[in-house]
């Protein structure tokens, strides 16, 4: 009888959840139907913003949201596994735990922080050294030419990697930890070096664990909202360069939804809230095969 | 004994409950009047304390979708409600003019200690992107005498949906045909140069930071901030800087439409300063809650005597005294039609 209560418990909630996720596709897809019955697919591939002549395309933020996460990633993740693994496999205990205590305290502080100190400290840096060198340095490829207006893609990018770095560390310290003694020992007993323990036994086995981690902090990459519109530029254009103001999903549906008139604008910015979700449900998706994938490769070993 | 003692604290709690009955009235709309609005309401009810007035300041377009909905008992906007936006209002709804306001031209050009003077043409052309550079032929013009850099302009603009981006835009598409016809008039619109900043914080923030660039702000905010502004061109060729006293320059000028839905941009007057303009209090024409209706009429009358002499105090700019007039005929109308149409509010309460 308890077994069966406790099921039945369990099962509610479980139902509970899938119904808020019915429940807000539901109303994501009643809430845009007038913009999606004017524009249809065309929204997605559309350069188009204009309140004015309500013409509306999502294609200038999809880009701002897609490439200012990625170059985050790129940024976070080397910088985030490699500090996990100084301080799992390298640091003494003691600095080890001050260390991770400070991490864990970066990763609670509000964006909104963090975007004040983007605009005040990071922006003027970018405009007058940061962007001005790589102009000069790289200014051949197409991703380093334009404005230096200290705000934009790659500023974008930064603070967002500055804010998923300590949750790529901190989870990926976690699995790393996790890690069977025995594991590092048999590798040392065979002969191999600490280098040669960490990356081929260690690294390997935590796998899953760090992989979870670089998923979380992409999906804090891809919704945050107030930190990005406030060093983005907030300009709904596309451009190849790094250098230039852009725009981002989040931030448009902050910035804009509040004043939205009329049938057609807040219904478009409402389906610029279902191509994030969509967006976020390929990426977990992506995540899912992910792991699939290299769990199968470690059972096969 | 405890039986007795909790019924007497229900009935002392009821009858204290009965003692504090206060009308409680909902009211949302424009963040830019949001200052002086939350000063009267507050003002109103150390008077009255049977009112309590609650606003929100949720932006002009959510003042406007509050009243159509009806979840609010008035709202606010600082762009009058179009023909389409007042048909899809279940009755009647009227604008009352609450206190004036202007936009304008905030910029940060190291090296220039002068004020800078911009006409019309040339503000609607720098934000075109028409006009790149600050030493511009439209801008060396304008401001004969003053040194200009030849380096890029830096536009910034408003990039949330804004009463203050619509008054801007309003005066842009009145002075520069080429504005009206590629880019329009709205409280956000699609904008063919510069960055974006959100609210006036966020172009303040970007317009310190970044030299040679210009944004623009509510008159408010940028003396509350003791920001530095420049003079814009009025209709009689003479270059104004916004005060309390050209803004209500502009206002007096206006020959007010008998419904208040009025543009005092670009105004005619000698001393007008052109980027000003009316906000508005949008209130329904028949108000079925009788005390509510009452209490309503009995503010605004309030709010066109004692809180005009309120406003200066925040900075605001008081209404002309023919506006005045004209709005308390439009208030002794509807207080006229509100007394006697509660009858029939009544009746239908009863039947129900």
């Amino acid at each position: 009888m308890g077994d069966r209560i406790a099921r039945l418990t369990a099962l509610f909630f479980a139902c509970v959840l899938l119904a808020i996720v019915a429940l807000l596709v539901y109303e994501l897809l009643s809430r845009s139907a007038p913009a999606r019955a004017k524009f249809g697919w065309k929204f997605l591939t559309s350069s188009e913003w204009n309140p004015v002549t309500e013409d509306f395309g999502a294609l200038p933020f999809l880009y701002g949201t897609v490439v200012t996460s990625v170059v985050a990633m790129l940024l976070s993740i080397p910088l985030g596994v490699g500090a996990a693994i100084f301080l799992a496999e390298l640091a003494p205990a003691k600095l080890s735990n001050g260390l991770t205590f400070v991490i864990e305290l970066l990763a609670a502080i509000p964006s909104v922080i963090y975007g004040l100190l983007a605009i005040f400290t990071l922006v003027p840096l970018m405009r007058q050294y940061i962007e001005p060198f790589l102009k000069e340095t790289l200014g051949f490829l197409p991703f380093f030419q334009g404005p230096a207006a200290g705000v934009g893609y790659l500023t974008a990018s930064l603070v967002l990697a500055i804010m998923t770095v300590p949750f790529i560390i901190s989870v990926s310290r976690e699995s790393l930890l996790a890690v069977p003694r025995e594991q590092r020992e048999a590798a040392l007993a065979l002969g191999a070096t600490r280098w040669e323990t960490t990356w081929q036994i260690v690294v390997p086995y935590a796998k899953l664990g760090i992989l979870g981690s670089i998923f979380l902090g992409l999906a804090r990459a891809l919704g945050e909202t107030m930190a990005v519109t406030m060093v983005i530029g907030n300009v709904p254009a596309v451009h190849a360069s790094l250098l230039w103001p852009g725009y981002s999903i989040a931030a448009v549906i902050a910035n804009e939804f509040a004043e939205a008139g009329g049938k057609l604008y807040p219904s478009a910015l409402v389906e610029l809230g279902l191509v994030l979700f969509g967006l976020t449900i390929v990426i977990n998706g992506f995540a899912r095969m992910m792991i699939v994938a290299t769990t199968k490769k470690g059972s096969k070993r | 004994m405890k039986k007795r003692v909790i019924v007497y604290g229900v009935l002392a709690a009821a009858a204290v409950s009965i003692a504090l009955a206060e009308v409680k009235i909902n009211a949302c709309g424009a963040t830019f009047p949001d200052p002086i609005y939350e000063k009267w309401f507050s003002d109103y009810h150390k008077v009255h304390n049977d009112v309590q007035i609650n606003y929100t300041a949720n932006g002009s377009g959510g003042g406007v979708k509050g009243v159509t909905d009806g979840t609010v008992d008035f709202g606010a906007s600082d762009m009058p409600m179009t023909d389409q936006e007042l048909a899809a209002v279940k009755g009647k709804t009227l604008h009352f003019p609450t206190v004036l306001g202007a936009v304008v031209p905030m910029y940060n050009v190291p090296g220039i200690t002068q004020e800078l003077k911009f006409s019309g043409p040339t503000l609607a052309g720098i934000y075109l992107g028409n006009i790149k550079k600050w030493n511009d032929k439209a801008l060396a013009a304008d401001n004969p005498g003053v040194k200009l850099p030849n380096d890029d302009i830096m536009v910034v603009h408003r990039t949330d949906g804004s009463g203050t981006t619509f008054i801007f835009t309003d005066y842009l598409c009145k002075v520069s045909p080429e504005w009206k016809s590629k880019v329009g008039a709205a409280k956000a619109v699609s904008w063919p140069a510069g960055l974006g900043g959100n609210q006036n914080a966020g172009v303040t923030g970007v317009v310190k930071q970044t030299p040679d660039s210009i944004g623009y702000v509510e008159l408010i905010f940028a003396i509350q901030n003791k920001l530095s502004y420049g003079l814009v061109k009025n209709k009689s060729g003479e270059f104004i800087k916004a005060s309390m006293d050209t803004v209500s320059e502009a206002a007096a000028g206006v020959k007010m439409p008998d419904d208040f839905r009025v543009s005092i941009t670009d105004a005619a007057g000698k001393n007008a300063y052109p980027i000003s303009s009316f906000t508005w209090l949008l209130i329904p024409a028949n108000i079925p809650d009788a005390n509510k209706s009452k209490a309503i009429h009995a503010f605004l009358g309030w709010m066109l005597t004692d809180g005009q002499k309120i406003a200066p105090t925040l900075d605001f700019a008081p209404l002309p005294k023919p506006v005045v007039e004209k709005e308390q005929k439009q208030l002794a109308a509807l207080e006229g039609s509100a007394s006697t149409a509660p009858a029939s509010g009544a009746k239908k309460k009863g039947a129900n």
